[in-house]
């Protein structure tokens, strides 16, 4: 026999606590912004997640199942777009896009950079929402 | 009903982020040098406090330590016994700390008599790589029982780290420690960064520590001339 222990991400990550924070942060902003422009419903959140971000895309994923229960945002689609680590490279002297997160080199001339230029980004980029029409004249 | 897209472009951390801004200023403000000192468990972060703060001590400066663990207060009572300000912050099981606690526990102090400020994180590697506390510095910890890869296996950390510590130096030889791959490593994913040596058991590289420490105090002008 063995143990299977798959079965919640919250049994082998932080995402009881990260991610799971972080989720009810991502809709507590959203919920906001929502009531705020008259919405009823929330129907997608798309979210800028970069690759230094420190964030678990998948324990995230689940986070916002749980964080989204009874809110404008239950039932909706969480969208992920995630975004490499990009730097400037002196040598180039242009923004470029590493290879991996475990060398900070530019992959054209090699030269080391620690000069982030995008990758620690965790945002709410937009909301799509439901809006009720306004009363029509009779 | 009409379905419609609203761009919000807010960043999901905003709140701690904003607390620790405010943070930032109040404690440069009083002219304390706040460090972060973040690492896996056990790689030596209360070890090395314990002698840093003993030290500050003796040297007649004034520092004070907030110590973040889950469930005990073993770490604080540790830290209390070097005779400065500790208080502990129990997390109730969270992973990391916030700004808000930090804020929270600082409350009652006075931050005008202190130079420097010491958060012991919570010993994790993952989540408290997004949480800003407000500090000048952050520090990452690395013992060289833990192997030479760490660094490529928690780039988030080491790379949102301004200086890192290679702990442990007395027993560096018998963990066959290379101090060349991992200082590669760790310049691999932080271009840049200073790496220093320690053992808090010893005193090696201990003066480094200090003399890093007094240099980040000074390139802030947190000068102690007016304290």
């Amino acid at each position: 026999m063995h143990t299977k222990y798959a079965v919640n991400p919250a049994l082998y990550s932080c995402a009881d606590m990260h991610e799971l924070s972080i989720a009810y942060s991502l809709v507590e902003i959203a919920s906001q912004s929502a009531q705020d422009a008259g919405a009823t419903k929330v129907v997608s959140v798309t979210l800028r997640l970069g690759a230094l971000s420190g964030v678990v895309r998948g324990a995230l994923e689940f986070g916002y199942e749980v964080a989204t229960a009874d809110t404008l945002l239950t039932g909706s689609t969480l969208i992920v777009k995630e975004l490499p680590v990009r730097v400037y490279c002196v040598e180039c002297a242009q923004v470029v896009e590493l290879l991996s997160v475990q060398s900070f080199r530019c992959p054209v001339c090699g030269t080391p950079s620690g000069d982030l230029r995008q990758g620690r980004e965790l945002e709410i980029e937009s909301i799509e929402i439901d809006v009720p029409d306004k009363k029509e004249a009779p | 009903m009409n379905t419609r897209v609203l761009e919000i472009r807010k960043g999901i951390l905003n709140k701690n982020d904003e607390i620790a801004r405010g943070l930032r200023g109040r404690l440069q403000h009083a002219g304390v040098l706040t460090v972060n000192l973040v690492s896996s468990p056990g790689a030596g972060k209360t070890a090395l406090l314990q002698r840093t703060l003993r030290v500050l001590r003796e040297q007649g400066l004034h520092a004070a330590a907030l110590v973040g663990d889950l469930a005990t207060d073993n770490d604080a009572r540790r830290l209390a016994e070097s005779g400065v300000p500790v208080k502990q912050i129990n997390t109730d099981g969270r992973c990391h700390l916030e700004a808000q606690m930090v804020s929270d526990h600082l409350a009652d102090w006075d931050l005008g008599a202190l130079d420097y400020l010491f958060i012991e994180n919570v010993g994790n590697l993952v989540c408290p790589s997004s949480y800003d506390l407000g500090e000048d510095v952050r520090v990452v910890l690395l013992s060289v029982t833990e192997g030479e890869d760490k660094p490529l296996k928690y780039p988030n950390i080491f790379n949102s780290a301004d200086i890192a510590i290679i702990t442990k130096m007395d027993i560096a030889e018998a963990c066959e420690f290379d101090l060349e791959t991992a200082s590669a490593n760790i310049q691999s994913v932080r271009p840049g960064m200073q790496i220093l040596t320690t053992s808090s058991k010893s005193g090696v590289g201990m003066n480094d520590w200090l003399s890093c420490l007094a240099h980040e105090r000074q390139s802030r002008t947190l000068t102690t001339a007016d304290a």
